[in-house]
C-alpha cells in the first residue's frame, strides 16, 4: 500500500494505524521487558528454548487452521485430530510392536480420512465449516478414546486380559519431541507453510476463494479442490501436531490434544493482525503463538496460578481480534 | 402539510486523501420530483448520505424553510421526514421476517416504548394499510425472502412512507427492475408526489429521469454544475454537463472481416429456466443477446460457462465439441465470462489490482514449482492498467477503492491476461458512467478486431444496436429470433423481446 497520509487525517487516527501494524510486535516486546523486569531470569538462552519448545505443538496445529481460514473456513476438530494422531501413534508402537515409519504413517493416515471426512460434508453437502467440523470433533474425540477403550495408552500399561503391553517407542521418535528437533520442526512448518501461502500459485489461489468464492469460480479456479486440499492439510499439521505430542510426553493421555484447540484458534486469529496483513498467514500465527508462548511463561514464573492463564490468554486474544476486525470497519 | 422547501448550503465532504464534495449547493422541495445526475464519482451518493445522516464529519449547512438543522445521524435525518432507499435492497430487510414487521420495523424497535409484547394484529393490519394506500397487491403475512428484487424495494418504500416522510431518497431505483416493474415504481412514486412527499431520483437512465421528474441537479467530480426544470433542458445538454464536454459518437464501431465460426452453443436447456438456447460466434463477431430482465439471459452465460449444471445441449469450439462441467474447464478452454454481478462475482474487492488481474491466469506468471513471479505480475499488470486506462494510484490499491468503471475494467483486464478467444459479457456497463462506458465499448471492439468472439448480453437495446454486428433475442429462457443489427430496429428487437411473435 502507498502511503497516502493527508493532512486532513487525525492524529489519533494515524496513531491506530500504527496500533494495527504493530500492536502485535510491541505488546511482545513490551511483555519482555515487563518480564525481564521482574525476573531478570526470563531472557536466559535455556527459558527462551523452553518457551519455544512450549509453543511448538501450539504453533504446528495452529498452522493447519491458518490454511483452513485462508479459504474462509475454519477447522475447529484439529485439537481431536491430534488426540487421534496421538493415541494411533503410541499405540502402534506399545500394543502392536510396529516401526516408527508405520506408527507414522498410520496417524498421517487416520488424519487425512478425518480431513476427507471434513472437505466431503463442507464442499458436497455443503455444511457451514465452523458448525461441521464442531461435530467431527465430537466424532473424533469419540473415536480416539473408543480407541483407547477411554485409558491411558503407555509403555508397559496393563491390558484388558491382564497382561502387560510389551511394544517399546523407537529411540527415533522420541527424540521429535526433545529440543533442538521440536523447535526445529516447528519453524520448518512454518517457513515452508508461509511460502506456500505468500509465495506459490497454490496459495494465492486459496486467498482468492477466500476473499470471494464465487469470483474465484468464475475466473476459473477450481475452487472445490483447493478447499478439500485446505482441510486436508489442516488435518495433517493438526496430525503433527499429535504426533510431536506423542513423543513429547510418550504417552497417549485422554483427549490430550484437545487443550490445544483454543490456544491454536488464539494464535491463529492473533496473527490476523500482526503487520496489519488482516489475512491468516503462518507467519503472524506463528507470532500469535510467541505471545502466548510468551505470556504463560512469564505470568508463571511470576507465580500467577495456571488455572488463570486462559483468562489472560483469552482477554489478548480479544484485544488483537479488536485490532483487526475495528481495521476492517473503518 | 405546507410545501417544505429543502436547502444544502455549501456541503463539503472529505475522506482520507479525497475531497468527495465540494461546496455542493442542493435545493428541492416537497412534491416534486428532483433528478440527480453524474457520472460515478461524482458525489450524488455521497451528498444524499450525508442528508440522510450517514456522515458526521461534513461542513455546510442544511435548511428547512430557511430554518437550519442539524442532520449528523440517521436518527436526526428520520426526525425531520428525511427517509433513504439503498440500491442493495437486501441489506436493508430481514429475509425470515414478514413483510409487515419487516414495514413496521423501525416502529417496533424505536417506539415500543415500555411495551414488552408485540402485537400482531396491529402490526399486520398498519403495514397491510400502508400497501393499501400504495395500491400494491403483497400479502402483510409474506415472508420477504420470497418477495422478488421489485417487491422488496416496494417493502422498503413502504416502511419509509411507515414514518414521517418528507423526502424520499431513492438511489438507482430502477437499475435491478424489468420494464414493467419500473413502470410500476414509477406509479407509486407519482402517488407519492401527489401526497406532498419530495422525491429525490437518482438515476444513471436518462429516459427515465425525463419521463418522471420536474427538476433536475446535475454533479460531477463532487461539485455542483447546474439545476435546471427538466422540461427546460435536453439529454444531450445534461450528459454534456455531467462529462464537462461534448459526447461525441457514443459507440466506437469498427468495421471489421468476419471469419470461421468459432464458437456454438446447439439447444442448451437446464431444468429451470433455459428451454432451447441456439446461438454461435463467429472471430471477430460482437453478437448481442437482447432480452429483458429475467428473459434468462445471466442463466445463459452460466450455462455456457459451465458454472451452472445444464440438462441437455451442446457446446462447440472451433467445430469440436468440448465438455464443460465447471467453469475451470471453461477458462482452460478459453471461454471468458465478465459476469453481471461484479462485486459479488467478477472482482475481489479486498485484494489489490494486480492480483485480480492476474487471476485467472495465475499459471502465466510462476516459476518452476508453482512459485509466484511478482516482478513479472506487477509488469503484466501495469501495462494492463495503461492499456484499458483504469484510473488507479497504483496497481497496489485495492480494487474496492476504485469507481465501478474502473472496476469493471478490472474484471475485463484479468481476461486480456489469459488469452481467451471467446468473451461473454454480461450486462458489462451496468452501474457504469457514461465516460467508462465508452472505454468499455472500445475495448470490446477492440477485442473483435483482434479476432475474438464477442458475446454481449444485455438489456439495454440502444447498446445492442450501437455495438454489436447481429442479434439474437431471448425471452423466457428461449432464443426467439435471430436479427441482422443494421436491418433491425429498437422497436423490434422490443417487440421480440416482450414475447411478441412474427406473423409467418
Amino acid at each position: 500500500m502507498t502511503e497516502n497520509s493527508s493532512p486532513a487525517q487525525k492524529k489519533t487516527f494515524s496513531f491506530f494505524d500504527f496500533l494495527y501494524k504493530y500492536g502485535t510486535l510491541l505488546t511482545i516486546a513490551l511483555l519482555i521487558i515487563i518480564f525481564t523486569a521482574l525476573n531478570p531470569a526470563f531472557l536466559d538462552t535455556s527459558n527462551i528454548i523452553n518457551i519455544l519448545r512450549s509453543i511448538s505443538i501450539v504453533t504446528i496445529i495452529a498452522i493447519g487452521i491458518t490454511i483452513s481460514l485462508s479459504v474462509d473456513g475454519l477447522d475447529l476438530s484439529v485439537g481431536s485430530t491430534a488426540s487421534l494422531a496421538n493415541v494411533i501413534v503410541i499405540s502402534m508402537f506399545v500394543w502392536y510392536g510396529q516401526n516408527t515409519f508405520v506408527a507414522l504413517v498410520a496417524a498421517l493416515a487416520a488424519s487425512l480420512i478425518v480431513g476427507l471426512f471434513n472437505s466431503f460434508m463442507i464442499v458436497k453437502v455443503k455444511i457451514p465449516d465452523m458448525i461441521l467440523t464442531l461435530a467431527t470433533m465430537f466424532i473424533v474425540q469419540g473415536v480416539a478414546l473408543t480407541y483407547s477403550k477411554g485409558a491411558t495408552v503407555s509403555q508397559n500399561m496393563v491390558m484388558p486380559d491382564g497382561s502387560y503391553a510389551t511394544g517399546q517407542i523407537s529411540e527415533l521418535f522420541s527424540k521429535i519431541g526433545q529440543v533442538p528437533w521440536i523447535i526445529i520442526i516447528m519453524l520448518v512448518i512454518v517457513v515452508i507453510v508461509h511460502l506456500f501461502l505468500n509465495y506459490t500459485k497454490h496459495g494465492r489461489y486459496m486467498y482468492v476463494i477466500g476473499g470471494n468464492e464465487e469470483a474465484a469460480r468464475l475466473s476459473g479456479i477450481p475452487v472445490n479442490k483447493y478447499k478439500v486440499l485446505a482441510y486436508l492439510l489442516s488435518a495433517f499439521f493438526a496430525a503433527i501436531g499429535g504426533i510431536v505430542l506423542a513423543s513429547r510426553v510418550m504417552t497417549a493421555e485422554v483427549n490430550a490434544g484437545g487443550p490445544y484447540l483454543m490456544d491454536a484458534v488464539a494464535a491463529a486469529f492473533i496473527g490476523l493482525s500482526v503487520l496489519g496483513s488482516g489475512k491468516p498467514n503462518a507467519f503472524g500465527t506463528f507470532i500469535g503463538a510467541v505471545l502466548i508462548g510468551i505470556l504463560s511463561n512469564g505470568l508463571v514464573m511470576l507465580s500467577v496460578p495456571y488455572y488463570s492463564m486462559d483468562i489472560v490468554k483469552g482477554a489478548v486474544l480479544a484485544l488483537a481480534l479488536a485490532l483487526t476486525y475495528y481495521k476492517r470497519k473503518s | 402539510m405546507g410545501q417544505t422547501k429543502l436547502e444544502m448550503k455549501n456541503i463539503s465532504i472529505e475522506f482520507p486523501g479525497v475531497k468527495a464534495l465540494d461546496n455542493v449547493d442542493f435545493v428541492t422541495e416537497t412534491g416534486t420530483t428532483h433528478a440527480l445526475i453524474g457520472a460515478n464519482g461524482a458525489g450524488k451518493s455521497t451528498l444524499m448520505k450525508v442528508l440522510s445522516g450517514a456522515y458526521d464529519h461534513y461542513t455546510g449547512e442544511i435548511y428547512f424553510n430557511g430554518e437550519k438543522v442539524e442532520i449528523r445521524n440517521p436518527k436526526d435525518a428520520q426526525e425531520h421526514g428525511i427517509q433513504i432507499v439503498y440500491q442493495e435492497v437486501d441489506t436493508a430487510l430481514i429475509p425470515y421476517l414478514s413483510v409487515g414487521e419487516n414495514i413496521l420495523l423501525n416502529k417496533t424497535v424505536n417506539d415500543m416504548g415500555k411495551k414488552q409484547v408485540v402485537n400482531w394484529k396491529e402490526i399486520h393490519n398498519e403495514a397491510t394499510e400502508i400497501l393499501k394506500s400504495m395500491n400494491l397487491d403483497i400479502s402483510s403475512k409474506k415472508l420477504v425472502s420470497e418477495l422478488t428484487l421489485a417487491e422488496k424495494q416496494m417493502v422498503l418504500i413502504a416502511r419509509s412512507i411507515s414514518k414521517k416522510c418528507k423526502f424520499l431518497i431513492l438511489d438507482e431505483p430502477t437499475a435491478p427492475l424489468s420494464n414493467s416493474e419500473t413502470e410500476e415504481l414509477f406509479r407509486i412514486v407519482e402517488d407519492l408526489k401527489k401526497k406532498g412527499v419530495g422525491i429525490i431520483f437518482i438515476s444513471h437512465r436518462m429516459p427515465e429521469l425525463f419521463r418522471i421528474c420536474d427538476d433536475i441537479t446535475v454533479m460531477r467530480n463532487g461539485k455542483f454544475i447546474i439545476k435546471e426544470k427538466i422540461k427546460n433542458i435536453t439529454q444531450n445538454e445534461v450528459v454534456e454537463h455531467m462529462l464537462g464536454r461534448k459526447l461525441d459518437n457514443q459507440f466506437p464501431k469498427v468495421q471489421v472481416d468476419i471469419g470461421e465460426k468459432l464458437f456454438e452453443v446447439k439447444d442448451l436447456r437446464d431444468d429451470d429456466k433455459l428451454n432451447g438456447i441456439n446461438i454461435e460466434v463467429r472471430e471477430g463477431e460482437i453478437v448481442g443477446v437482447a432480452g429483458l430482465v429475467g428473459a434468462g439471459k445471466t442463466e445463459i452465460t452460466k450455462a455456457i460457462f459451465g458454472a451452472e449444471p445444464i440438462t441437455s445441449g451442446k457446446i462447440f469450439l472451433r467445430g469440436k465439441e468440448i465438455k464443460l462441467k465447471s467453469p475451470y474447464d471453461a477458462v482452460k478452454q478459453g471461454i471468458a465470462l465478465v459476469p453481471e454481478e461484479r462485486r459479488k462475482e467478477g472482482i475481489l474487492v479486498l485484494e489489490s489490482v494486480a492480483r485480480n488481474l492476474t487471476a485467472a491466469n495465475l499459471g502465466n506468471f510462476t516459476r518452476k514449482g508453482s512459485f509466484l513471479n511478482f516482478k513479472k505480475e506487477k509488469k503484466a499488470a501495469r501495462e494492463m492498467i495503461d492499456r484499458l486506462g483504469i484510473k488507479t494510484p497504483s496497481e497496489e490499491t485495492l480494487v474496492q477503492n476504485l469507481s465501478g468503471g474502473n472496476q469493471q475494467k478490472v474484471a475485463i483486464g484479468k481476461w486480456l491476461l489469459s488469452h481467451s478467444d471467446v468473451f461473454i459479457f454480461d450486462e458489462p456497463t451496468k452501474g457504469v458512467d457514461v465516460g467508462a462506458k465508452k472505454d468499455i465499448y472500445e475495448l470490446i471492439s477492440n477485442l473483435a478486431k483482434n479476432k475474438k468472439g464477442i458475446l454481449y448480453l444485455t438489456s439495454e437495446l440502444p447498446e445492442i444496436l450501437g455495438i454489436t454486428d447481429r442479434v439474437y433475442v431471448v425471452y423466457d429462457g428461449k432464443v426467439v429470433k435471430e436479427l441482422e443489427t443494421e436491418k433491425t430496429t429498437e422497436q423490434e428487437l422490443l417487440f421480440y423481446s416482450t414475447g411478441g411473435k412474427a406473423d409467418d
